[in-house]
């Protein structure tokens, strides 16, 4: 299926979870935060969050600044 | 910062409790090394919700900082105009409203405005953060007068946040009754960000043994400090 990540096209399984999204996208980070379709996502749910074609996901990690 | 070397040594030198950080998508994040950095050097992590424009996009922002950091402790930054970086009043307000509600201990970038920081504070604000100038414009406190009407007007801590340019700037803030302050460029885009770190530690030293201290009124004219009793005629 098709779900766009950070602004990008992403093809993903058809059973994908949130949970597989961040083990593949979160470069090392642990402190990590996922919006899906603007709601937050809170971490204890991510294995239960089964995907949808045409989800919007925000996939966020820290990074320095004032 | 220059280095993860300079960032540390810097935060150590400075002195400080609690650095702010950012969310950013995860390709535009900084290295996990820099959060490591920062745990090993004992801080406390602040989130801010630094780049949103409404209500809507901070309170989501601190939501997800919430989960990313643990922490219900947000800096909240609302900006109404991309050259000046200043906060957006109506948007803050509405979004500190918000997210006291949701429990977040909520410390509000705000203007230096005396009567909107008392709506903060009144709002359940844990703090208020007043600007002394633009964000990363180094100016310093451009209107001290406001700041100290801000310090009376508030029982809540008052955090100079922005405009600090140099370490006189720091201990300005102190010295005018602010219980902290909170400064980035002036640190990270000094020639030697570790001494520079060290220089704002000891101003806001200084700055807060001066208030406590409680300095002389100013005057027109001359007062000497030499009595004039016992003048021989020479």
């Amino acid at each position: 299926m098709q779900v766009t990540v950070n602004g990008d096209p992403t093809e993903l399984a058809d059973d994908a979870t949130v949970a597989d999204l961040v083990a593949a996208r979160s470069g090392g980070h642990d402190r990590v935060a996922v919006a899906l379709n603007g709601d937050v996502v809170p971490r204890g749910s991510w294995p239960a969050t089964r995907l949808s074609p045409g989800d919007a996901l925000e996939v966020l990690a820290p990074t320095a600044g004032g | 910062m220059p280095s993860l070397e300079t960032l540390e040594a810097a935060v150590r030198a400075s002195g400080t409790q609690l650095v702010t950080v950012a969310l950013r998508r995860v390709e535009a994040s900084s290295s996990a090394s820099m959060l490591e950095v920062l745990d090993r050097c004992g801080v406390r992590l602040l989130p801010n919700t630094a780049g949103c424009r409404t209500a809507r996009e901070a309170v989501l922002t601190a939501r997800l900082a919430r989960e990313a950091f643990g922490t219900d402790w947000v800096k909240l930054e609302v900006i109404g105009d991309e050259h000046t970086l200043l906060p957006d009043a109506v948007e803050l307000l509405d979004a500190a409203e918000q997210l006291v509600a949701e429990g977040f201990t909520v410390l509000p970038y705000t203007t230096d405005d005396p009567v909107l920081g008392r709506r903060l504070a009144d709002a359940g604000c844990a703090a208020v953060m007043p600007l002394g100038s633009p964000i990363g414009s180094g100016l310093g406190i451009r209107n001290p007068h406001s700041i100290a009407l801000l310090r009376d007007a508030v029982a809540v801590p008052v955090v100079l946040d922005a405009g600090i340019g140099t370490a006189s700037d720091a201990a300005l803030a102190m010295e005018l009754g602010c219980d902290a302050v909170l400064l980035a460029s002036a640190v990270t885009r000094a020639r030697d960000p570790e001494a520079m770190a060290l220089a704002m530690r000891q101003a806001v030293e200084g700055g807060r043994l001066a208030r406590r201290a409680g300095r002389i009124p100013r005057r027109w004219h001359a007062e000497a400090s030499t009595p004039f009793q016992g003048l021989p005629e020479l």
